[in-house]
């Protein structure tokens, strides 16, 4: 095929009828949205939430769990557009990053030494390494959808990018339901739940983002 | 070990889009040269569906990658004729990514970053078996629009891999030279079918280079 014949093709074909930016913002709130049925659907929000949320320590657990999905969205988002300087919106993962180091300082401040290992281990961290990747996938398989495409540099790296904002979405639905509270438990059990969601999004990002 | 590695990660494509202005393509510069307002202001008009401003932007971008396929190919012992192929594919690339340019933005730090990252692409592909003598690739890209003296991917061979009625569009549109809406009455199609199948169509030539 000649070049001019391919630009021909091309210009009879010169409009985008869908912008990536909206396209990955539809993805991103249908996710959350079926995240959040799927919450209700089957385990629910939990019980005593409009009190709860009153409670420091629920209010940290709620908010840090958005301000790290919505700052893990908006690195998801970088990734897969050209050109656009990933610094900015990694610098801002630094403001979740620490407002979890000082829930944690202040947390092994005001608890006795002895209690840690059991504000750790919660009632039900299993429970939550499990349904944390399940509330995943909606947000996840969206954001794979809108990300095909997009044309992020490394494929692998846009797939982890959508699995830490996936994982972290759930994370924040997954925390309305959550009776363990302590920031310790937080930080090692939606940690490890959102870190396996981001190593699934590698792996299939690989195969599945490539252009 | 590694003596045989395709196209070494530091190969830098240094792309140069206009009189001496050397975009990296990996950091947004402070000084948009004339050319790259021009050719953002004809990208911005076609993705708005404005078919004259689009075939401008092609034909003003393609002599630069034509010249950056060829200087890669010696470079790398590739055959001339592929880099006509190398030309296509990057080109299929930027109309198909066209979506995520944020048309508020400078054009120049997407368009040598997709460039650059499907040169690449193309490029290790092709080379997989040969070794590399990495030389200084800085020099300032000229230009020209020579005509590419060999022939690329045959034009049959590219639309066996197409099925109909994608085959049928592009032929009438590529060879026969007839737009949208001649291509729909002759096929008795409406013209925003036809427009989605030749967006498949433009998809699964890209496809096809891919996998070639």
């Amino acid at each position: 095929m000649q070049t001019d014949d391919l630009i021909k093709l091309m210009t009879q074909d010169a409009r985008v009828r869908h912008r990536f930016n909206p396209v990955f913002a539809v993805a991103v709130i249908g996710g959350l949205l079926m995240s959040v049925l799927l919450l209700i659907g089957t385990i629910g929000l939990r019980p005593d939430l409009a009190q709860a949320i009153q409670t420091p320590r629920v209010a940290f657990k709620i908010g840090l769990m958005f301000i790290l999905a919505a700052t893990c969205t908006r690195i998801a988002l970088c990734i897969g557009k050209p050109g656009v300087s990933l610094k900015p919106a990694l610098a801002i993962l630094a403001v979740p990053v620490l407002l979890l180091v000082s829930g944690i300082v202040l947390e092994l401040r005001s608890v006795a030494s002895g209690e840690w290992a059991a504000r750790l281990i919660g009632q039900n961290p299993g429970f939550c390494l499990l349904f944390l990747p399940l509330l995943s996938l909606a947000p996840l398989a969206l954001m794979f959808a809108a990300l095909k495409q997009a044309a992020p540099g490394s494929p692998s790296m846009a797939g982890a990018a959508a699995g830490f904002a996936s994982g972290a979405i759930a994370g924040s639905v997954y925390a309305l339901h959550c009776p363990d509270d302590s920031p310790l438990f937080v930080a090692t059990w939606y940690f490890i739940g959102i870190t396996l969601v981001a190593f699934g999004g590698w792996l299939l990002g690989g195969r599945m983002l490539r252009w | 070990m590694g003596s045989h590695q395709a196209v070494p990660q530091n190969l830098e494509l240094r792309i140069v889009w206009c009189d001496g202005a050397v975009d990296t393509g990996f950091e947004g510069r402070m000084n948009q040269s004339a050319r790259e307002v021009e050719w953002g202001n004809w990208l911005r008009l076609a993705v708005d569906g404005d078919a004259v401003a689009y075939d401008r932007f092609l034909r003003a971008v393609t002599p630069y990658l034509r010249s950056m396929a060829r200087k890669r190919c010696n470079m790398l012992g590739v055959s001339a004729g592929e880099a006509e192929d190398v030309v296509q594919e990057v080109l299929l690339a930027v109309h198909l990514k066209r979506a995520t340019w944020d048309t508020s933005r400078p054009i120049g730090p997407w368009l040598s970053t997709i460039v650059r990252n499907k040169m690449i692409d193309s490029f290790r592909k092709r080379g997989r078996h040969i070794s590399v003598p990495i030389d200084d690739v800085m020099e300032t890209l000229q230009a020209e629009d020579r005509r590419s003296g060999l022939e690329p991917v045959d034009l049959e061979k590219m639309l066996a891999g197409l099925r109909d009625p994608q085959r049928e569009i592009v032929r009438s549109i590529s060879v026969s030279g007839d737009g949208i809406r001649e291509t729909a009455e002759r096929l008795k199609m409406s013209e925003g079918a036809v427009r989605v199948v030749l967006h498949r169509a433009l998809k699964g030539l890209a496809m096809l280079y891919r996998s070639e």
